[in-house]
C-alpha cells in the first residue's frame, strides 16, 4: 500500500504541472497536440526514472558538496540517451519536439526529484517515485495537449473533428497559458472535494 | 547519507561519474549511429521521389551541391535507366520562425513536377500551412513553367497566392522555389557545355 502511494502521490497530491507548477516552459511549448504533449511527458518519465534510480543507488558515494555537478551529469546522460535513441527510431516525432528533448536537462522536476527524493530514499522508492512523479506530467501534459489540440485544431489526437481551424489562439502561446490557468482551477476544484 | 567532503573524494567520485557516464553515452551512440543515418536518408529520399517522376536510381547517392546567391543547394538527379528524367532540389531558406528546407522537384523539360517542405519551425496553424498535408498552398507550384511564371507572392506582384497570416512563411517557400529554379537553369547550361 505504501508502495502505492508513492505513485498515487506523484499524479494527484505532488502532481508536477497542476500542483507543483514545476517544468512550465516543455508544458506550455511542446503541448500544441495531444500526441506531442504525450511524447514529452513519456521522454521526461523515461530520464526521471533512469536517474531517480541511478542517483539514489550512488547517493551514498557522492559527497556533499560535489553533489549537485554529479545529478546534473547523470541526468544530462540520460537525456542524451534518450534522445539519441528518439533520433534513431522515431525521426518524425524527434523533429517537432526537437530543441525541448535536450531542455529536459534543465527541467526542475528531474533535478527536483533527484535531490528531495532520490538522494535519500531507497532504489526501488525512487524508481516508483519516478513513475507516478513522471506518470502526473505526462497525463498533465496529455490532457493539455488534447485541450489546445481540440479547441486550437478541432481534432482529437490527429483525427479531425471539425472542418477547419479552430480557435488558432489555442495552438499560440497564448493559448498555453489559458487553458493551462483553467485546467489547474478544475484540478483543484476536483481534488479539494476529496481532502 | 552523504558522505563528507574531501579534496580527493570529491575529485575521485565526479572522474568516475564522469567516466561511467561517457561510456554509457558512447556505447548508446555507438548503437543508434547507424539507424540515425538511415531515418535521415530515408527522409531525403522520401522527399525526393514525392517530388519528381518515378525513377530507378538512388538519386541521394548521385548528390552534387550547386551554389546560387550565396546559397548552397543539394541537387539530387532522378533518372530512368540512363535516362534523366527529373531533378529534386534542395534549398535553405530562412522562415519566420528559423530555417525552412524545401525540396523542389523538375522534370526534365524544366516543369516544376513538386514542391515539399523537408523541415521547418513555422507557427503551428499558420505558417506550417507550408506542409503539403496541411493546405493546398505547396500544390499550386506542380505543373508550373518557372520561365514564364513570377515566382513571388501576389501582395509582391508575383503569381504566387500566399498563405492567408502567413505572408513571410509563404514568402521564405516562394523564395526557395525560386532559387530551385535558378539552380535548375544553372544545371541547364552545365549540361550543354
Amino acid at each position: 500500500m505504501e508502495k502505492l502511494k508513492l505513485i498515487t502521490r506523484g499524479i494527484v497530491k505532488d502532481n508536477p504541472t497542476f500542483v507543483l507548477l514545476l517544468g512550465m516552459c516543455p508544458t506550455l511549448a511542446t503541448t500544441t497536440s495531444a500526441v506531442n504533449g504525450m511524447a514529452m511527458g513519456l521522454a521526461t518519465m523515461c530520464v526521471l526514472i533512469l536517474s531517480n534510480v541511478f542517483i539514489s543507488a550512488v547517493s551514498k558515494i557522492i559527497p556533499d558538496k560535489v553533489r549537485i555537478p554529479s545529478y546534473i551529469v547523470i541526468i544530462a546522460t540520460f537525456v542524451t540517451v534518450v534522445q539519441l535513441v528518439m533520433q534513431a527510431y522515431v525521426p518524425s516525432l524527434y523533429k517537432t519536439l526537437g530543441l525541448f528533448i535536450p531542455l529536459i536537462v534543465v527541467n526542475c522536476i528531474v533535478l527536483g526529484r533527484a535531490e528531495a527524493f532520490a538522494s535519500k530514499n531507497s532504489v526501488i522508492d525512487s524508481a516508483l517515485d519516478g513513475i507516478g512523479i513522471g506518470l502526473g506530467f505526462t497525463i498533465a501534459l496529455t490532457i493539455l495537449g488534447c485541450v489546445r489540440e481540440l479547441l486550437g485544431s478541432g481534432s482529437f489526437f490527429g483525427i479531425k473533428l471539425i472542418e477547419g481551424d479552430g480557435m488558432l489562439a489555442f495552438v499560440l502561446a497564448p493559448g498555453a497559458f489559458i487553458a493551462l490557468g483553467y485546467l489547474i482551477v478544475i484540478f483543484k476544484k476536483l481534488t479539494a472535494k476529496k481532502a | 547519507m552523504a558522505r563528507k567532503s574531501s579534496f580527493t573524494n570529491m575529485v575521485l567520485v565526479l572522474t568516475s561519474i564522469c567516466l561511467i557516464c561517457s561510456a554509457i553515452m558512447g556505447f548508446v551512440y555507438s548503437v543508434t549511429a547507424e539507424p540515425i543515418r538511415l531515418a535521415e536518408v530515408a527522409e531525403i529520399d522520401n522527399a525526393i521521389s514525392a517530388v519528381v517522376p518515378e525513377f530507378d536510381n538512388a538519386p541521394s547517392s548521385e548528390v552534387t551541391s550547386i551554389e546560387n546567391e550565396g546559397r548552397i543547394s543539394e541537387v539530387y538527379p532522378a533518372k530512368m535507366g540512363e535516362k534523366i528524367v527529373g531533378y529534386a532540389i534542395k534549398t535553405t531558406v530562412s522562415g519566420f520562425g528559423g530555417p525552412m528546407q524545401i525540396m523542389v522537384g523538375f522534370t526534365s523539360d524544366g516543369t516544376i513536377y513538386n514542391t515539399s517542405v523537408i523541415s521547418h519551425s513555422e507557427t503551428p496553424g499558420l505558417g506550417n500551412k507550408v506542409e503539403t498535408k496541411k493546405s493546398p498552398f505547396s500544390a499550386q507550384f506542380k505543373g508550373m513553367d518557372p520561365k514564364i511564371t513570377k515566382m513571388s507572392v501576389k501582395k509582391d506582384g508575383g503569381d504566387i497566392d500566399a498563405i492567408t497570416a502567413s505572408t513571410i512563411s509563404s514568402r521564405a517557400y516562394t523564395k526557395g522555389v525560386d532559387n530551385a529554379c535558378k539552380i535548375f537553369v544553372k544545371i541547364q547550361e552545365q549540361s550543354q557545355e
